[in-house]
């Protein structure tokens, strides 16, 4: 039932010199699948620590249920953690694990072994009941911590990376497990992972943050339609970074010129000035691609470098006019596939694109994940 | 690739041969059992043939049995207070923020390295002087007897909890701890829950360890005992020239040997029944545990922690240094930097500059040695390396030479030593010495490498590691605090022994170690016979005080270079 509302949180580390997470602040809708993504070592761990309590904030406030928790303890917030390494105690087998939550807070026998075998039939491993941490494989580690957490009464449930240390394969089918589940039992959760797939596959909402900040908040539909920022477009998906200056400013489309003399008609970006120097982002699937250099509307030529069929898309590394290298993904079964060498020319819908102003720091600062 | 690091690649490849590393285990033994087993129990073993004496005089009998019987109530008494005091002073440390605690890290090694017969003539002054807290009482305030023995036990056994815990919760995953919070336990009773149930290997062994210490303690014990007697007191009541004329050594080696009988069978049961031991889940009291839990009650914890470690344990133990004042101006001080000899020709200072030197070149010694021949043994019996029996039975005759009373020890040691008369002097301290504190550094590490988790050292072997490259760069990391803090304890332990190492060396011998060296400066201070003050001389402050100013030197140094590579 709970909603999570963070308000203007910081946290730093060694006397302040480390900025872990810097005046953040959020609202997780109740029910929510919500993901925190972002590259390693921005703040995620951080943020999601401070919202179990498990770490003293240095400023701001964060609302569980409504209620203002700065000062309640981890074990009042009727949360579930879920930790990077499992965290399950070796000293007792998975059956103890399990109702360690229901044992501790003095529930009844009866209720806590009927949450415990009700979690553990969840998660498929009740037959496992007397098996200790180290005789389980990682996946089944993941989830004993799952129903341990879900067995103490957890109404939101925190996951810092819980498939992370699983393989690709494992990982692909247990992100919608725990996401069938979470939806099944009415829960709110905040999922931390650095693997934006995972993230869109299985959230309601997701927030980007960097280097300790929430760049964007939205479903993984507008992240990736709508990227409000150069790193969002890049970290979402996949994108083409081209550099150029605004020519002209219009009611539905801007003209941009790149490198090498080429003009092209992009989406409309009114906050833009004559002459101002940009990006201009397109993904790789939002490329049409032509056999020749011809002189089309909104074209760019180039020649393929570098062609690798990836089942469902072809992927193209097309070396433009600009002297700028894009990616152009295309349907493998709709199109004949085209060679390396071959000359060819880009067109794209101007709506289909973005435009940012050019970064201070430039474009690869940028784009950084560190 | 550097010098260093070429051997260690070499090592890591000789240590894939498995003849050679069962020789390696194998010669591990052998030293154990040869340099450390052997020599400390063979004196008493030997002679058990006089144990007639004492079972044809039923007085002597029931005297030897019931000091026997006060040791081991005095033993589990102040093992039990130590881990309540402990526990919690290891957990300040361990847990808090700030650099100082450092500082107040190596303080609570410093009772282990007072030399034990200034430890219990500290004691004294402290509470039974009019110097001392006794000074607001009227003069005394404990007089020698058992609970002045009490203190004294719980002062030098005190570090041995500190050292083995501290270690242990630095190596502590504190994961665990937050998970049982997430899922709704007050930090108390993840304490109960979780981290002691982890944590237990190393509450047992310090539990032992210090128990083992309270046992043995002899030089110390005789000064405050007073005329009540535990099985030290009667040792050494009976090894007076006397007494030996009347009785010959029966007594000794009886005493010695019911010392020694029934701690090994108390330490195999807890051995046996302590892993097994099971700490219940189930709920004490939630609301009990919520309190105990909450700010105030911390603060109260940590307040008395603080209390019992400056009232009770270090100004007790350090309380010798404060008769050095008087060192200033009565010219002490000048005979002690320029290394005379004072007026009444007591007191030597070129002497004891020399044993100190003693002293610290024979701690560094054993501890090395002892790192070297400790390692393999830890690891021996933390994995069960030739068997879980054999472990097991090692595991339990590893504490013997802690549990032999010093007295014994000494003269056992002396008994084997003397069948190698061509064996230097120097080189007899150091292996007295190797054999006293091989116990701690083994117990401590053995501990630590049992809670590192097995499939870690697989995955190593599968990622390609040798077996000592595993050792190297994956278990050591992860128990880097219980190896520093086993060091660390022999170390401390080595600068303070005195017991035996009177045993070993010549009457007539000019090589001290600076606690011999003192013991010969205090005796005459202590009450005896008619006179029941303790004397005071600002000369035997002063040796105490540069002693312990050295060996905090020594200690910070040590914590300082450690800290390069994480907390210390
Ligand atoms: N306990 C800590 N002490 C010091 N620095 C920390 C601590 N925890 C995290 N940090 C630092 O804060 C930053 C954010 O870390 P974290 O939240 O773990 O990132 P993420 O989970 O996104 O990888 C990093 O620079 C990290 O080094
Ligand atoms: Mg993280």
């Amino acid at each position: 039932m709970p909603n999570v509302k963070v308000v203007n949180v910081s946290k730093t580390f060694g006397d302040g010199k480390i900025v872990a997470v810097d005046n953040v602040s959020l609202e997780i809708y109740d029910k929510e699948y919500f993901s925190l993504i972002g590259p390693s070592g921005c703040g995620k761990t951080t943020l999601l620590r401070l919202i179990a309590g498990l770490i003293p904030m240095d400023k701001g406030a964060i609302y569980i249920d409504n209620v203002l928790v700065n000062n309640m303890p981890p074990e009042e917030r009727e949360i579930g953690f879920v930790f990077q390494t499992y965290a399950l105690f070796p000293h007792m087998n998975v059956w103890e694990n399990v109702t360690y939550g229901p044992h501790i807070k003095a529930w009844e026998e009866k209720k806590a072994s009927a949450l415990g075998r009700e979690t553990l039939e969840m998660v498929k491993l009740y037959g496992r009941s007397e098996a200790f941490p180290n005789e389980l494989s990682g996946g089944m580690m993941q989830r004993v911590a799952v129903a341990r957490a879900l067995a103490a009464g957890a109404k939101l449930l925190l996951l810092d990376e819980p498939l992370g240390a699983l393989d690709a394969k494992i990982r692909n089918e247990l992100r919608y497990d725990i996401r069938r589940l979470v939806k099944d039992l009415g829960l709110t959760a905040i999922h931390v992972t650095h693997d934006q797939a995972e993230a869109m596959a299985i959230s309601d909402r997701i927030a980007v943050m960097r280097k300790g900040r929430i760049l964007q908040v939205g479903t993984p539909y507008d992240l990736y339609m709508n990227p409000q920022h150069l790193f969002v477009a890049n970290f979402i998906g996949e994108s083409n970074f081209l550099e150029g200056h605004i020519v002209d400013v219009q009611q539905d489309f801007t003209t941009v010129r790149l490198r090498g003399g080429v003009t092209v008609d992009a989406c409309n970006a009114k906050a833009r000035k004559k002459d101002e120097r940009v990006v201009l982002v397109i993904r790789p699937e939002a490329f049409t691609m032509q056999k020749g250099w011809k002189k089309t509307a909104n074209g760019i030529t180039g020649t393929i470098k570098r062609v690798s069929f990836e089942g469902t898309t072809t992927r193209y590394e097309v070396y433009l006019k600009t002297e700028e290298t894009v990616i152009v993904t295309r349907p493998s079964l709709a199109e004949q596939p085209l060679p390396v060498n071959e000359k060819v020319t880009l067109t794209f819908q101007p709506e289909k694109s973005h435009i940012f102003p050019y970064p201070l720091l430039g474009l690869m600062e940028e784009l950084k994940s560190e | 690739m550097g010098k260093q690091a070429k051997i260690m690649k070499s090592l890591d490849k000789i240590s894939s041969n498995s003849i050679l590393r069962s020789g390696l285990y194998l010669a591990t033994i052998f030293f154990f059992v040869a340099i450390i087993l052997i020599p400390t129990v063979l004196g008493i073993a030997l002679k058990w043939n006089l144990l007639s004496t004492v079972f044809e005089n039923p007085d002597l009998l029931s005297r030897a049995m019931n000091a026997v019987g006060a040791s081991f109530a005095i033993a589990a008494f102040v093992s039990v207070i130590d881990l309540i005091a402990g526990v919690p002073t290891a957990w300040f440390i361990a847990r808090g923020k700030s650099r100082w605690l450092n500082v107040l890290d190596t303080l609570c090694d410093l009772p282990f390295i007072i030399p034990t017969v200034a430890l219990g003539y500290s004691l004294l002054l402290f509470w039974d002087s009019p110097l001392g807290v006794a000074g607001l009482f009227g003069g005394s305030l404990l007089s020698p007897g058992w609970l002045l023995i009490i203190l004294l036990h719980f002062v030098f056994s005190f570090p041995v909890v500190v050292r083995v815990m501290v270690g242990a919760l630095l190596d502590y995953k504190y994961v665990y701890e937050e998970a049982a919070r997430t899922l709704g336990a007050h930090p108390v009773t993840a304490d109960r829950t979780v981290t002691f149930p982890i944590l237990k290997p190393s509450l047992v062994g310090s539990f032992v360890l210090a128990f083992a210490r309270s046992l043995s303690e002899t030089g110390a014990t005789i000064v405050v005992a007073g005329t009540f007697e535990t099985g030290v007191v009667f040792i050494s009541n009976m090894n007076t020239p006397e007494n030996q004329a009347i009785y010959g050594q029966g007594p000794l080696v009886f005493a010695s040997l019911l010392l020694l009988l029934i701690a090994v069978i108390i330490f195999g049961v807890i051995q046996l029944f302590g892993t097994r031991l099971k700490i219940p889940i189930k709920h004490i009291s939630r609301s009990f545990e919520k309190k105990a839990s909450g700010k105030k009650v911390v603060r109260l914890r940590d307040g008395a922690t603080l209390f019992t470690l400056f009232f009770l344990i270090l100004l007790p133990a350090l309380f010798v240094a404060v008769t050095a004042l008087p060192a200033i101006q009565d010219g002490t001080l000048g005979n002690a930097l320029s290394g005379s000899v004072d007026q009444t020709g007591k007191y030597n200072w070129g002497a004891y500059w020399q044993s100190l030197l003693v002293s610290y070149f024979v701690g560094f010694a054993a501890t090395i040695v002892n790192v070297v021949a400790g390692l393999p043994m830890a690891i021996l019996i933390a994995r069960n390396r030739m068997g879980k029996q054999l472990s097991s039975v090692l595991d339990a005759l590893v504490n013997i030479p802690i549990i032999v009373p010093s007295v014994a020890l000494g003269v056992s040691l002396r008994l084997f030593w003397a069948n190698f008369p061509f064996v230097p002097e120097l080189l007899l301290i150091i292996m007295a010495h190797i054999s006293i504190t091989y116990p701690y550094f083994v117990k401590s590490l053995a501990a630590a490498i049992m809670r590192v988790d097995p499939e870690v050292e697989n995955a190593a072997r599968i990622l390609g590691a040798r077996p000592f490259g595993v050792f190297r760069t994956i278990i050591l990391p992860m128990v880097k605090y219980s190896f520093f803090a086993g060091a660390i304890i022999m170390f401390t332990r080595s600068i303070s022994e005195t017991g035996a190492t009177v045993a070993v060396i010549s009457p007539t011998s000019s090589l001290l170690t600076v606690p011999v060296l003192l013991v010969q400066w205090i005796r005459p201070l202590l009450p005896s016979g008619t006179t029941t003050a303790v004397g005071v001389s600002s000369a035997v402050g002063l040796g105490c005080g540069f002693l312990i100013l050295f060996s905090i030197l020594i200690l910070l140094v040590l914590r300082l270079m450690m800290r390069g590579k994480g907390r210390y």
